[in-house]
């Protein structure tokens, strides 16, 4: 359930701008991979395009090759609607469906390609879902009040439920702490580290602590200036990025002495 | 502030003229919400007192000869049949252009869409009314046949279907026409409103886009539909001109392909002009039942609105 | 967009797994193909007519293609292509009326756009000159006395509402601090909203009715009838347009010792001018084309009338409204019809234009963004 991820020479366009310039990396099966970088760096722009995320935004398109276990995400006739049923999302605001209850939730991507999905698998897949994202015990004695009632960060778990409930190959993370306080945002990495054994992650995210704690490797983006393209700058396991930094520019940001 | 003349300084008015320009200023803006009110008023008390002898009259005296309620019944019925057409062609097609302008058509001709579905909102209905007299009735004739043939033996199809069009269902289409732009505008304004949050989450579990549209689009806007068929209702309940000028009135009958049956607004106009005595009274009685039934369908839009206004706040 | 071919770096491309089931690019327009073929042969079964033609393609391809989408690529798929073929047919559905609507008043008016229809009124137009025109230039009398009509009576609306609108919408924005008053006032305002406009044009009849005796009808009372429709539109608007100003504009000004009224006056209302003045262009768009309420009020006149006070009035819409339904000469309509259609074209281009404005003006008087 876990695939690899090659990009190759991949560009990014927002109309005329060219907003990442050029990545190329090779991301491994259960493993997590952390994002890093300055604001505007590119880097969740990056990772929309990994399930064709950004073609939502109006006059965004991509060039070069983003390889799912060998099959090209671009390739000529791809649906993105297969992509990203491939390819889950979770994204910085939590955004559970707020006329949907938790269990809808949990189900709403199910049952877009299963609609008679019985009364008892439902609800195993439901408890096995909310289970994987650490919810379960939160939520069990109300799945049927609206999932908006939840805190910040149980929404956020279930909005991880609702992504694993469709069993997606990889799922995508973007900033999904940014919104949380510290104790939501530890619950998160540690779910994290739980799944990462049956699914490939990526994660973006702005706090260098929570990239050395949940990553195997990390991917240093940044820019030189404003209008100028988004560059992938080092890509290593994560304990090389945060001790020994090969490039300059790495070094001067992971140590804060830059942005 | 210090409130004595003496602090007055080079360049600003006078304390005492400028407190008086204050109280003369904001009683003129009470005085004109008040007004709103006198008119209100006057709206309701005015047609009460010209109403009023037709509710005093005898039986016998009024339009028909069996009293108002016998006169008033046909034409409510007339009035909310011509509505009911009007919404039931208008709300599928109302809302279905409403998608199209805020998430099927391209971006560079999605606002010249809305202009010109704008436009359609601004002529006047008395051209919808005679262009419904002239083109659309005879081109109606043909379906008309084919139906009372063909459907007969539904009530409402039967025939022999008028020959000139001038019938319920045209002054039906002609309405849904008139009153599409205002569903159309209000529901592509919620549509555009949907929070981009909950349309990634739909389309990054995978979800087609009229997946994504009912499962995110349709149900944050649910509401704001509801009352925009309410307020295109209580259009459709009070207009006059295009059912004035398409319909060939006549006593209540069930066959919408035939002529007959009236509305209230139509009513009013075409018999106000000569009417004089009892009989103005009894049109103004008329205007007063109509003017009560679009209050309350009104008053539910607005009820529904309200509500919405106090959900949306919570998230 | 694949530049694969011309990128060295990318690796060899095998058949990607992600391709299955899709639509051939051929699909959708063959299937559009053979509907219009299918449709024009039921047609051509039941007795050929274009609209008929139009009718049976437009559901063999509603039903057809999804179907076909549905086979290749499943039942989600072919929902999907199903709702977008339905929205693109409304939109084409609810298009057509409009260009029928434009292309009839342009077609039917522009010929009857004479200058007797633009200059004389139908002052002794009767019967027997309208039997002796035959060609459309020979058609006497005109719609003058109309426009003349709607002129003055929209201006005394507009004399009326604008300023009980604007002050309305001052004391809702600036004084009833959501005060009681205030939400009755805005209560009212959304029930004069859904008053019918024959009910306001009814109103007014009673109103001077009651006090200048039955029948009284000139060009004010409907003046007075446009006012109750005129109202609660102006509020309405310059409500909304008042709200927006920031309040920081008012702090600012209060700072400065200056007095509500006066800022008011020179700030709050400058900054909101264009969609002040463009909301109230709109209105005066929707009530010049109101003719209900002038049938109940205004009366019926055949010759021109400058006196708003006194004397029967007409107005293009009503003017219409009669050439249609009594027209001059019972026996050879056409004349009456030609009038009435140029008269139509009068009005909406009339409307429209009042529209372009209220856009120009919302356009030009709109405060600058910054650093553009």
């Amino acid at each position: 359930m876990s695939k690899r991820i090659d990009v190759e020479h991949l560009n990014v366009h927002y109309g005329d701008f060219l907003a990442v310039q050029d990545v190329s990396m090779n991301i491994e099966p259960r493993s997590v991979t952390a994002f890093i970088g300055p604001s505007g760096c590119g880097k969740s722009t990056f990772l929309r395009t990994l399930n064709r995320m950004h073609e939502v935004i109006p006059g965004a398109y991509a060039e070069g090759r983003v390889l799912l276990d060998g099959d090209d995400l671009y390739g000529k006739g791809v649906d993105p609607v297969t992509v990203r049923s491939m390819v889950g999302m979770v994204f910085q605001r939590p955004n559970p469906f707020p006329t949907m209850s938790i269990r809808d939730n949990v189900l709403a991507g199910v049952k877009l390609n299963n609609k008679r999905i019985s009364g008892s698998e439902a609800d195993e897949l439901v408890e096995s879902s909310l289970r994987g994202a650490n919810l379960w015990n939160e939520v069990k004695d109300r799945l049927g009040r609206p999932g908006s009632g939840l805190s910040g960060g149980q929404q956020q778990r279930l909005c991880i439920a609702r992504a694993i409930a469709v069993k997606p190959d990889v799922i995508l993370m973007d900033e999904p702490c940014s919104a949380l306080d510290p104790i939501s945002t530890l619950a998160i990495e540690d779910l994290i580290n739980e799944i990462k054994t049956d699914y490939t992650v990526v994660i973006v995210t702005h706090n260098m602590q929570q990239a050395s704690r949940v990553s195997d490797k990390t991917a240093f983006f940044n820019i030189e200036g404003t209008g100028k393209p988004g560059r992938l700058i080092e890509y290593a396991p994560t304990s090389d990025i945060f001790n020994t930094p090969q490039k300059k520019e790495t070094e001067d940001y992971v140590s804060g002495r830059f942005g | 502030m210090s409130t004595t003349v003496s602090t007055r300084k080079p360049g600003t008015e006078s304390s005492a003229a400028g407190r008086a320009g204050d109280s003369i200023f904001s009683g003129l803006s009470l005085a004109a919400g008040i007004l709103i009110f006198a008119v209100l008023a006057a709206v309701a008390l005015f047609l009460l007192l010209q109403a009023a002898p037709t509710f005093g009259a005898a039986p016998a005296d009024v339009t028909g000869g069996k009293g108002f309620f016998t006169y008033i019944w046909p034409l409510i019925v007339g009035t909310l049949i011509a509505s009911v057409i009007a919404l039931l062609i208008a709300t599928p097609i109302g809302i279905l252009v409403a998608l199209y302008i805020s998430h099927y058509a391209p971006a560079k001709i999605s606002n010249p869409v809305g202009y010109v579905i704008d436009l359609l909102a601004a002529i006047p209905s008395v051209i919808y009314g005679a262009w419904g007299a002239t083109v659309l009735a005879p081109a109606l004739v043909p379906l008309f046949t084919w139906l009372s043939e063909h459907a007969g033996f539904i009530p409402f199809f039967s025939g022999p279907a008028s020959q000139t069009g001038k019938t319920m269902f045209t002054a039906g289409v002609v309405l849904a026409i008139m009153i599409l732009p205002i569903i159309t505008s209000m529901s592509r304004e919620i549509f555009t409103q949907t929070p981009k949050l909950h349309e990634e989450a739909a389309l990054a579990l995978g979800a087609t886009r009229w997946e994504m549209i009912r499962m995110s689009v349709l149900p944050f806007a649910r509401p704001g539909i509801i009352s925009s068929i309410m307020l295109a209702l209580g259009r459709a309940l009070g207009e006059t001109m295009a059912v004035a000028l398409v319909l060939s009135s006549g006593p209540m009958i069930a066959s919408l392909l035939k002529s007959g049956n009236q509305t209230i607004a139509a009513e009013i106009a075409l018999n106000f002009p000569e009417a004089y005595g009892l009989r103005l009274s009894e049109l103004i009685a008329a205007g007063l039942v109509l003017f009560l039934i679009t209050l309350v369908v009104n008053m539910i839009a607005r009820a529904i609105i309200a509500r919405y206004k106090e959900f949306s706040g919570a998230n | 967009m694949s530049t694969s071919t011309t990128n060295p770096g990318l690796s060899p491309v095998r058949q990607s797994k992600l391709t299955r089931g899709q639509r051939p690019k051929w699909l959708i327009p063959v299937v559009g193909l053979v509907a219009v073929v299918a449709g024009a042969a039921l047609a051509a079964l039941i007795g050929f007519s274009v609209a008929l033609w139009a009718l049976f393609a437009a559901v063999i391809f509603l039903i057809a293609g999804p179907v076909a989408v549905g086979l290749i690529e499943g039942s989600r798929a072919g929902a999907d292509s199903l709702m977008t073929f339905l929205v693109y047919a409304a939109f084409l559905l609810a298009v057509i009326p409009l260009i029928s609507v434009i292309w009839t008043v342009l077609a039917n008016g522009v010929p009857g756009l004479t200058s007797n229809m633009l200059l004389t009124s139908m002052n002794g137009i009767t019967g027997f000159q309208d039997n002796k025109a035959d060609a459309p230039g020979d058609v006497m009398g005109g719609a003058y006395h109309a426009i003349v009509g709607t002129v003055s009576i929209t201006f005394w609306a507009t004399l009326m509402s604008v300023p009980v609108g604007l002050l309305t919408a001052i004391y809702l924005v600036e004084y009833s601090q959501g005060g009681w008053l205030g939400k009755a006032i805005t209560f009212f305002v959304d029930v004069m909203t859904g008053i019918p406009s024959i009910v306001a044009g009814l109103f007014a009849a009673a109103l001077f009715g009651m006090i200048f005796g039955p029948s009284t009808r000139t060009g004010f009372v409907a003046a007075v009838a446009l006012t109750v429709l005129m109202i609660p539109t102006v509020v309405k608007n310059t409500e909304e347009m008042l709200r927006i100003v920031p309040n920081e504009l008012r702090e600012a000004s209060y700072a400065l010792g200056v007095r509500k009224w006066r800022t008011i006056i020179k700030v709050v209302i400058p900054t909101a001018i264009s969609g002040i003045a463009s909301g109230v262009t709109l209105a005066i768009a929707r009530v010049i084309g109101e003719t209900a309420p002038l049938l109940v009020t205004a009366g019926f006149a055949t010759a021109i009338n400058w006196n708003t006070f006194s004397g029967w009035m007409t107005t293009l819409p009503t003017f219409i409204f009669y050439q249609i339904m009594n027209p001059t000469s019972p026996t050879n309509p056409d004349a009456s019809l030609q009038r009435a259609w140029a008269a139509a074209l009068i009005l909406i281009i009339i409307v429209m234009l009042l529209n372009l404005v209220a856009r120009l003006v919302a356009k030009a008087f709109a405060p600058k963004t910054a650093g553009r």
